[in-house]
Formats: structure tokens, sequence, C-alpha cells
């Protein structure tokens, strides 16, 4: 589903990616692990399509297509979602509109009927209640005034929304409570299928307790330096990642 | 950063959709100023002598005048020698059925999206179009006459009813207010003249559009509305022009009054051609607006959506006499590539009690400067008056400028003026947080410009909203995609 080649990729001249490869099938869960700076989320907004990055090696595939010649938007209409770990407000926005228009776009891309204001609420309504999302807020702005669990668990709600064959979380869990952290995953695993591949981006092990990984890849400095089962996730958890950074000379 | 500019440059350089020139054959008036093209002018259209004093009052003024330059604009020097004052379709107005009409205005009409036909059995819209200032079709001019209504172009109005025409025109703005009333004084060939008659609701929104057609002319159109007491009526005026690398000038008065209890809403969609991306062309609209509330408890809000125009100087008005009246100003002035926009409003409270509000949101692209220049005056016997203030800028990138100019003078203790404003920025984040959710630049922005209008777009009647929408978008996108 997914192949990235030899990725390299700096910002404003600095080389922030230094050859990464991954191998990503369809219905894989992979996690990505790694100490702050390492590169994660620029990964995934390399994926993603995000501005103001240099590729300057390597190639990256999706369905067999040249991702990084993709559109954004057309990424996120062929499938990739991504779960920002910081996202923005938009004000005057409402996220009704938003999100209508959001999967109306999805649906015109696959050549369907856009859905009536009707249809849509009740999409709306179904999938809300899988993530417990205050009702409240749909009648917001775009993440205007919402908490910072409220932000990530809006996240979480449009990944319901639009089903993405490959769905990139970066940091979901950080600034979750425990309860907020199940309700997420539950939101994750519903989506589940042979079809979709999930990539959890994250710091801790924390999450991975109820999104279980099939792989987990440990991203330093650029690079994945280890790659393995779940196992490696708690083995990262007890030993911290002093143990990771010996390994790699620093 | 560079790419952010990129795609925002790409992004906002919509192409003009009304940029076509109509071959229709045009009296046109040799190029110059001076008193014999005044009384030339007038003589043109028939006029009462003391239609002729008006003018040639207004031009000895005029003549020692200067153009103003306290505006944050930077306008090229004009040369009012070297442009025609008159130019008029040739086949005139006065028609009694569409039949009549030369076909090739009518397709232009048809390009504008307001074919007469249709807007008379659909719309419920009359319409009075002015192409190079004169008037050319008033429709439902019969439906309106049953509630003794008048609207019908300024020409017509002179010849039918010289009376009220010589009792309200250049009372609310003075043949000498300023550089351009005076010159328009002087020059206007038509416009639109509107009464409303006691107790009269007008049963339909009125609407004018105006369109400059022939080459190196100015356009310089007057509008006249008297609401007597007790009236209402909704006022639409909308108005395009061709694409050509010369600049053109277009200076309108539009004089309003209302008597007590009555209601004047005036709303414009101003998309005059803007120039081209280099900033080469586009019309200067230089405009000047006012209504006076005469009577207690009348009400004037004017309503504008400013798209086009290379350079915009207008500062739609209200004169609050009457006691308990009620003025508001509601904007959405965008600017793009090489536009300047210097506007807003200026609200003086006269009598007691009186409110007035103004909502400003102005939106800059590309390399322009679009600022809001507001005056708020509380006179001393206008007790317990109130004034509320909301200037917005909105900047895409960062090679725009938004400017804000407020001037507030309170002269009782009993008043109250309150002024906020803020200035915010579409940011990449914003822009890549909706394309990951599939929806394109375009639209991105759309959505985000429409949003931080709608306050001042819901006060649009319905349709023209939908309109200005479309508008907004068109003038900040086009080539993306
Ligand atoms: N826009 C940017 N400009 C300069 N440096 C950046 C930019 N984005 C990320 N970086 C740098 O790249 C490195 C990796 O950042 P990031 O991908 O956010 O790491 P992680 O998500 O693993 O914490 C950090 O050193 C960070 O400072
Ligand atoms: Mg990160």
């Amino acid at each position: 589903m997914l192949s990235i080649k030899n990725l390299f990729v700096s910002v404003e001249g600095k080389e922030i990616l230094k050859g990464i490869n991954l191998e990503i099938n369809p219905g894989e869960v992979h996690a990505i692990m790694g100490p702050n700076g390492s590169g994660k989320s620029t990964l995934a907004n390399v994926l993603t399509g995000k501005e103001g990055y240099d590729i300057t090696e390597g190639e990256v595939s999706y369905n067999g297509e040249d991702l990084l010649e993709m559109a954004p938007e057309d990424r996120a209409k062929e499938g990739i979602f991504m779960s920002f770990q910081y996202p923005v407000e938009i004000p005057g926005v409402p996220m009704v509109n938003f999100l209508k228009t959001a999967v109306n776009e999805h649906r015109k891309h696959r050549n369907e009927e856009p859905l009536t204001a009707g249809e849509f609420l009740k999409l709306m309504r179904e999938k809300k209640e899988l993530v417990e999302m205050d009702t409240q807020l749909t009648n917001r702005s775009v993440n205007e005034g919402f908490s910072g669990g409220e932000k990530k668990k809006n996240e979480i709600f449009q990944m319901a929304l639009l089903e993405p064959k490959l769905a990139i979380l970066d940091e979901t869990d950080s600034g979750l409570d425990i309860d907020a952290l199940k309700t997420v995953a539950r939101g994750v695993n519903a989506l589940k299928s042979p079809e979709r591949s999930t990539v959890v981006v994250t710091h801790y092990q924390r999450l991975l307790d109820y999104i279980v990984p099939d792989f987990v890849h440990v991203l330093y400095n650029g690079k994945i330096v280890k790659s393995a089962g779940k196992e490696l996730a708690h083995e990262l958890e007890a030993k911290g990642y002093d143990w990771i950074k010996k390994e790699n000379g620093n | 950063m560079e790419e952010q500019d990129k795609i925002l440059n790409e992004v906002t350089q919509g192409e003009y959709k009304y940029g076509f020139v109509t071959d229709i054959d045009t009296d046109i008036i040799e190029k110059g100023l001076n008193e014999d093209v005044v009384r030339l002018i007038s003589a043109k259209k028939e006029e009462p002598e003391f239609m002729l004093q008006f003018r040639l009052d207004a031009f000895r003024k005029w003549q020692k005048m200067k153009m103003p330059d306290w505006a944050y604009l930077k306008i090229p020097p004009i040369n009012f020698q070297e442009i025609s004052y008159f130019a008029a379709p040739k086949k005139k107005a006065q028609y009694e059925s569409l039949n009549e009409v030369d076909p090739e205005l009518l397709e232009t009409f048809n390009k504008l999206g307001i074919p007469l036909e249709e807007q008379k059995h659909l719309a419920g819209v009359a319409v009075d179009a002015v192409i190079d200032s004169v008037s050319v079709k008033t429709t439902f001019k019969e439906t309106l006459a049953e509630k003794g209504i008048i609207f019908c172009s300024f020409s017509e109005a002179v010849k039918e009813h010289p009376d009220l025409i010589k009792k309200y025109l250049g009372q609310t703005v003075p043949v000498a207010d300023n550089f351009f009333a005076a010159l328009n004084s002087a020059v206007f060939s038509d416009g639109s003249f509107c009464y409303i008659p006691k107790g009269v609701r007008c049963p339909m929104e009125l609407s004018t559009y105006f369109r400059i057609n022939a080459a190196n002319t100015g356009q310089f159109e007057r509008t006249l509305i008297v609401a007597d007491d007790d009236s209402y009526v909704s006022y639409l005026e909308g108005c395009t022009a061709p694409m050509r690398d010369e600049n053109q000038l277009h200076a309108a008065v539009v004089e309003i009054i209302t008597m007590e209890r009555a209601e004047v809403k005036y709303s414009t969609v101003q998309n005059w051609y803007p120039g081209d991306k280099e900033g080469k062309g586009g019309i200067y609209n230089f405009v000047t607006k006012r209504g006076v509330c005469r009577g207690e408890s009348s009400k004037i809000s004017w309503t504008q959506v400013e798209t086009g125009s290379a350079i915009t100087w207008k500062y739609p008005s209200c004169i609050l006499i009457g006691n308990n009246s009620v003025g508001e100003f509601n904007s959405v002035a965008v600017t793009n590539n090489y536009q300047q926009a210097d506007t807003g409003t200026k609200m003086i409270h006269i009598g007691k009690n009186t409110k007035s509000t103004i909502i400003s949101k102005g939106i800059s692209a590309g390399k322009s400067d679009n600022s809001y220049r507001g005056l708020v005056k509380v006179l001393p016997k206008a007790e317990n008056s109130r004034n509320f203030s909301q200037c917005d800028s909105l900047l895409l990138g960062d090679t725009c400028g938004a400017h804000t100019f407020p001037y507030i003078e309170v002269n009782n203790k009993s008043s109250v003026v309150e002024h906020e404003a803020t200035t915010s920025k579409i940011g990449e984040d914003q822009i890549f947080y909706c394309n990951q959710r599939g929806i394109s630049t375009e639209d991105a922005i759309g959505m985000i410009v429409n949003g931080y209008a709608k306050e001042v777009l819901n006060k649009l009647p319905m349709e023209f909203a939908v309109e200005a929408q479309k508008l907004l978008q068109i003038s900040l996108e086009g080539s993306v995609g």
C-alpha cells in the first residue's frame, strides 16, 4: 500500500529525515516511536503533502502511484488521513460546513452523489457517538475554543467520517486522560479492516495497549534505527530512549 | 514561507469575468471639460434651467477645488481634460417594450446575468440599468406606480418630477462637498431616482446596474432616494466594466433622505474592473454616498461588498438628525494584486438617542492595500447616543497591507462609543488542514473568507448574498487546481 524508499528530507537547509525505508501493507498497524525532534511529524507531514519540505532523495509510492507528485487534497481523497499533533483553529468556519464539504469532496472523488444535509447530519450523529464527541462542539467553528482533548477527539471523529485507507495518527495520545485515550482507541479500532492500515506515531507505549501494533519502528535522528514486533514498545517503555541513543552513538 | 506565498499568489490571481465590450452605437462628446461642455450635457439632456444652474454652480466650485490627498492611496495624476464626460448608447432610453432595445445591449445584460425580461417574471426585482451613465430601461415601473412609488432614471425624474428633484437634489451632498462630488454635480449624465410615499413599504427590491462600456469616458451617475414618513425600501446597486489598459474614472454620488420612521436599506456589490495582475488598467472609483435621517426613529443602512476597482475611495455615511434615528454601515472590502481601497464611513450623531453600528471587514491579498477610515462624531446635543464599531482585517500572504484609521469625537458625557479592531491572517496551517481533509486551496480560502465576512453578507438580500459570496471567492482565486 505504502512504500517509502531511502527518503531524505530537509527543512530550510537542515537535513531532518536521513534515509527512511518503510513498507506498509493493507490491514497492518505500524507504530513509529522515538524521542522528541527525531522527525516523526516531519515524516507524517511529508506523506500528507505539507509544503515547505525539500525532498532531496528517495521515493514514496502509494498504491502504485508516486505519492510525492500528488496534491495534498488528492492524497486525502485517495484515502490518506492525518490526525494532527496540533490541530489548527479556523475561526468563522462552522465545523458542520467544514465536515460536510470534506465528506462530499471525498464522495465526488469516488463518483458518488453528495450527501444531503439530512443524510449528513445522520452520519454525523452516528460517528459522534463512536468517539463520544460532545454534540455542541460541531456547532462551533473548526477547533475554535476546543480543549486539547477535544481537539484530539475531533481528529478521530473526522477520521471516522472520512474512513481513510491509511490513517496517520501523530501523537494523538498526548494530552489525553485514560478515558479519552480509550475512546480514541475505540474509534481507531472500529475502523480496522483487512484493507485499512494505520500508522500510530507516539512517544509513549501507553496508547499501544489499546491500539495493538503489528510492527514497531524506532525513529531516531532521522533514521529508523530499529524495527520489531509489539514487544519493542514494552522494551522502550522499560529502558527509555537513552538506550537507543547510546546504541546510535549519542 | 516562500512556498506559502507562491500558493497564495497563484490562488489569488482570479480572472475578471465581466471584461467584455459591447459593440453598440455610442453618442460620445469630445474629451475635455469646460463650461461649454457642462452646458452641452445639460442641453443634450434637454434639462430645465435650474439643472443647468446647479451644474454650473458645481463646475465653478470644482474649478477652485483640489483632489483630496489624505487617503492612504497612491493616486496617479488624473488629467481631467483627457476624459470624455458624456457617452450614451445611441438608441435612446424610454423603450416601450424590450423589442425596441438594441439587441447588443440586451446581450450585455444577458452576459451580466440580468436578463431584464427574466428579472421581470422571476426575480421580482425592479431594475434600472445604467450603461455609460444613461438609464436604459426601468422595469416594473407600472407595478410600482400603483403604490405611488416613483422609480425611474434621473433624467426622466428631472422631466417628470422637477419639483421633487429641485427640492431634494444636493441637499444631502452639497455641490461643493468634495472634489469628486462637485465634479459629479457638474457633469453627471444619469442615474436613478426613487421616491417612496408616506406609509408605503416598497413590495420588491429596487435595483440599479451600472456599466461602463465606452472607452476614455468617465462614468458619473447620480442616485437620489427619498423615503417619506413610515415608508420602507431596500435598494440594490451592482456594477461592472470592460477590461481596458487605461484607467477609467467613476465618480458617483448617492443621496438618501429618510423622513419620520422611514427606513432605507442600500446594498452595493461593487465589481468594477480592478485592473490586471500587474496593476494595469482598472476603474478609479471615487464615490460620495451619504444619507440623512431627517425624521425621528428613521433608519439608513449601508451594506457594501467591494471587490472591484483599481482604486476605491468611498465612505457611505449617515447623518443622524432625527431623535432615535439609526445608522448602519456593513462592509466587506477585498483588495488583490495592486488594488487599493480606502473605505469606511462617517456617523454623525446630531439627534438624541441616536444609534450607529459599523462593521467593516477588510480582506487583502497580493500586493494590495486596504484601509478602513471611519469617523464617529457625537455632537453636544446628541445625548445618550451609542456607537459600536468593529473593524477587522484579514490578510492573505505578507505582501499586502491592512490599515485602520478610526476617528472618534464625543462631545457629551451620556454617549458611549465602542471600537474594536482585529487583524488576522489566513495561515498556511489552516489551508493545509483543509487540504488534508480533501478540500482544495481555492475552496479553503473561499470557506475561510466567507466565514469571516458572514456577518456582513447576511445583511444582503438573499439573491445578492449568494452572488456576493461567489464574487468574494472569484476575486481571490482562480488558477489553482
Ligand atoms: N519548519 C521547520 N523549520 C526548521 N526546523 C524544523 C521545522 N520542522 C521541524 N524542524 C526540526 O526538525 C526536527 C524534527 O522535528 P519533528 O519532525 O517535529 O520531530 P518529532 O515529531 O519527532 O518530535 C526537529 O529538530 C525540529 O526542530
Ligand atoms: Mg511531532
